[in-house]
Formats: structure tokens, sequence, C-alpha cells
């Protein structure tokens, strides 16, 4: 690698340097934007899940309309919500919320299809009602499942905000975009290696709640 | 840019009208330099060939770690990274890279267009491929394999002719998720000067063309769908019979979002 001081420096530090303000600006809002969608994402997604669960057969139009949205390019949706919404805040969130959806809801109906129903029957047999059932037994053991489905879902979402750039929004994605304009390759491998940061940081962070939420699971079982 | 639903116009008619120039925009730019045939052409093209050239690395190295069972961390690791590097990323990243190539190897004229679209493509076609060719073939009952070495054939035999047919779903499924992935991410070489169906979307929005975008978002997601499609389609061909239909599953774990 060539360590020269001047433009054609592969990775110039100074100017990460004299623009820490600007990198924290948009690491932040990288942050808020995956962290409205993944909170969107999970709220509709428990309600579609609970929806599948007590109608069974409610289930499979929900997986494959949710289905149809993670199949279409990420690109390709938000442009089709341009002409509607324009480049806003809101045309980038409807599109990261539709990906995280199929994921959250097959990962939480799978984790409260594989409660052991022995637990179920117990609980039903100790007076327990349909509300405290779910809320009380079976979500928390869902919980592992739910968890790596918001895992999967947090990590793809990171990386999908960059792409928003491209409707004027992006976080970190800024960076790419604006280094691939000016042919600025600090600007690009910054805002990638931010974007991975970010996505290996909520990833840790998730599998720490996981590891709070689960205390029962401690004794038995490595965090993964 | 943005509708304004309570413009002059009511919504229904603003639609209607949207649509009639939406239909006249397919009409018109089917043809010539820049028509959506030949873009679709482009996107074809540098979708195949980074398909292709991913394959034909992936596939046996996938089949030998996994023949042999070594390299699992090597799978993770590459699933985590796969994941974590956002593929639009990976486009940018790819332009500093050819640019340099193009200055230092002699017979490369351009680091735009072509070469970066297809680098960036290349790179994440890599690891659904070698994950699932790995997880094909490591995953093999080792019965079969033990009765297949107790007839008495190489090691190279029970690979090609026990192994491989046996992991073909789950190795079709790769391919079929790296091509998905790959048409999925090849509008993106519209921003490093390649052309591809990107380019309707891209310079849509440059200069705000609303029609203009969602036809090429259009595009652009029909011909995902038919990617899809085809690699479905294409099992009945690949796989042996009684094996088919058993990778659906291993779907949602590996799929990766661009």
């Amino acid at each position: 690698m060539i360590l020269a001081q001047t433009n054609d420096a592969f990775f110039r530090w100074d100017w990460v340097f004299s623009h820490l303000d600007d990198i924290w600006a948009k690491v932040l809002e990288h942050l808020v934007l995956t962290g409205i969608a993944l909170g969107f994402g999970l709220a509709i997604s428990l309600v579609l899940a609970i929806i599948g669960l007590r109608f069974p057969k409610a289930y499979p139009p929900i997986t494959w309309v949710t289905g149809i949205f993670y199949t279409i390019p990420s690109l390709a949706l938000f442009a089709f919500l341009v002409p509607i919404t324009g480049f806003s805040v809101l045309s980038a969130e409807i599109g990261l919320v539709s990906y995280t959806l199929l994921i959250l809801i097959r990962n939480i109906v799978a984790g409260i299809d594989g409660v052991d129903p022995a637990v179920r029957e117990a609980a039903i047999g100790m007076g327990y009602g349909r509300r405290r059932l779910f809320l009380e037994i079976e979500l928390p053991l869902a919980m592992p499942v739910i968890i790596a489905g918001l895992r999967i879902a947090a990590v793809t979402t990171v990386g999908l905000v960059t792409i928003t750039a491209l409707i004027g929004q992006g976080g970190v994605g800024f960076f790419i975009l604006s280094g691939l304009n000016r042919f600025f390759n600090t600007e690009i491998i910054l805002g990638t290696g931010l974007s991975v940061i970010i996505a290996v940081v909520l990833d840790s962070a998730l599998v720490i709640l996981q590891w709070a939420l689960t205390p029962w699971a401690r004794s038995r079982s490595a965090v993964v | 840019m943005g509708a304004d639903p309570l413009g002059a116009q009511s919504i229904g008619s603003r639609l209607m009208e949207f649509l009639g120039d939406l239909a006249k925009w397919f009409v018109e730019n089917w043809d010539g330099s820049g028509g959506y045939l030949q873009r679709t052409w482009e996107h074809l093209q540098v979708s195949g060939a980074s398909l292709i050239a991913a394959a034909v690395i992936a596939v046996p190295l996938g089949a030998w770690f996994g023949h042999t069972g070594r390299g699992g961390f090597v799978v993770v690791s590459l699933v985590n990274v796969g994941r974590a590097l956002p593929s639009f990323g990976i486009v940018a990243l790819a332009l500093p890279l050819t640019i340099w190539l193009a200055k230092t190897v002699p017979f490369i004229s351009s680091g735009l267009g072509f070469l970066p679209t297809f680098a960036a493509l290349f790179a994440l076609a890599l690891p659904p491929i070698f994950t699932n060719t790995y997880a094909g073939v490591q995953g093999v009952d080792p019965e079969i394999v033990e009765a297949a070495r107790g007839m008495g054939i190489t090691e190279t035999q029970v690979l090609r002719e026990v192994e491989i047919p046996m992991a073909s779903p789950v190795i079709l499924t790769g391919l079929r998720l790296s091509a998905v992935a790959v048409v999925a991410t090849a509008p993106l070489g519209a921003l490093v000067a390649y052309g591809g169906l990107g380019r309707f979307i891209i310079d849509g929005f440059a200069i705000q063309d609303d029609v203009q975008i969602v036809a090429g978002a259009l595009l652009v997601a029909l011909l995902s769908v038919l990617t899809e499609v085809a690699f479905t389609w294409s099992e009945r061909w690949f796989v042996p019979s009684p094996l088919r239909r058993t990778a659906e599953s291993k779907d949602l774990v590996l799929r990766p979002v661009v």
C-alpha cells in the first residue's frame, strides 16, 4: 500500500479527523433510520404473526404478500415509492420496514409453534387464559427464535439503509454515494466500514439483549 | 416529485394519467441505443458473467471443503461478513479497485462501467454459492458415502457421482439466491457508469422523471422475479428426481436482501 500524504493517498485519515462532526451525525441518522424500521417492523410483524397464529388460514397469504416485498429489489421498491412519497424519510422507512416483515413474522410464528405443548398444557391446567398464556409463557419461550430473526432483520436493515442515500437519506450511505460521485476512496471506504461496524455492534447488542431476556437459558447453553 | 393528494385533479384521474404515460413510455422506449431491450441485455450480460465466474470458483471450492469437512469457520465468517457488508458498499468499493487495475494492467482500457459492476456482483455472488455447496456436500448422509467407498470407487468419484448429485438441490438453491441477488444489485452498476436497467432508475432520480423511474423499477422487479422462477424451474433438469423440492426450507436462512 502506498503511504503518500497527498491527494492520491488510499485512505486519508486527515479527512476523517476534520469531518468527525459530519460522520457522527450520519452514524446517528443511520441508527435512527434502522431503529424506526425495526420498531415498526417488529410491531407490524407481531400483529400479523398473532393473526396468523389465531387464524391459520390467514398465515399463507400473509407470508405470500410479505414474501413478494422481500423479493422486490430494494432499489426498485424505493423507486416505486418516490412518485408517491418523494425523496423522504417516509419512502425510506416504508421500504425498510417491508423488508423486515417476512423474516420477523416467520421467526415469531416458528418460535411460538416451537413451544413445548406440554408446557402449554401445564399453563392451561394452571388456569392461564389465552392472553396470559401468550404474554407470559409463549412469547418469553419463543424469545431466542424471535431475537434470531431480529438479528437477521437488523443486520439486513443496516445494509439497506445505505441504499436510501439514493433517495436523499442514507445514514453513512451518504459517504458511499458522495465518494462515488467525487471518486474519493476515503469516503467510500469510510461509509462501507461504518455500515459494517454498525451492523456488528447492533448484532452484538441483540445477543446481549437475548442473554438478558432469557435468564433460564444461561446455565444450559453458552451465548451464541 | 411527490403527488399532492389535495391538488385540483382527483387521485384517480392522476393515477390514470400516470398509467397512460407509463404505457406510452413502454411503447416508445423499447428499441435502439438506450432502449429497454438493450438495457435488459446489458443487465443480463453482467449478471450472467458474474454468476458464472462465481459458480466456477465457489462450487468446486465449496464441494472440496464440504467433502473434507474442513473449513466450517470459513463458511460461518463468510455468511456473517456477507450479511454485514452492504451491497451498495461492495459496488462502490469495486470502483477504486478497477480504476487502479485499469491504470496498472495495460490491456484493461477502462476501470468504469462493466468491470466494477462485474467485480462487485462477482463478490456478492460468491458467499451463497460457496456456503450452500459446502453445506449440501457436508450434509450428505455419511452412510451413503461409506457405502460408495465400500464399493471401491475413488474419492473424486465419491464427490462427483455421489455427494454432488445428492447435494444438488442445496447447491442449486445457492445458485438461485446468488442469481436473484446479482440481478437485483446490478442496477447499482448505473452508479459506476454501467448500463443495465438501473440506468432508468438512477437517471430518472437525477432528472426527476417519475414515469421513467417507475418503468425502470417495474423492469428490474420483473427480471428478478423471472430469475427466481427460472432457477426454480431449472431444478427439474439438474436435480435427480427423488431429491427435488427438498431445499426450500434453507431459503430464509441464507438469502441476502439487496
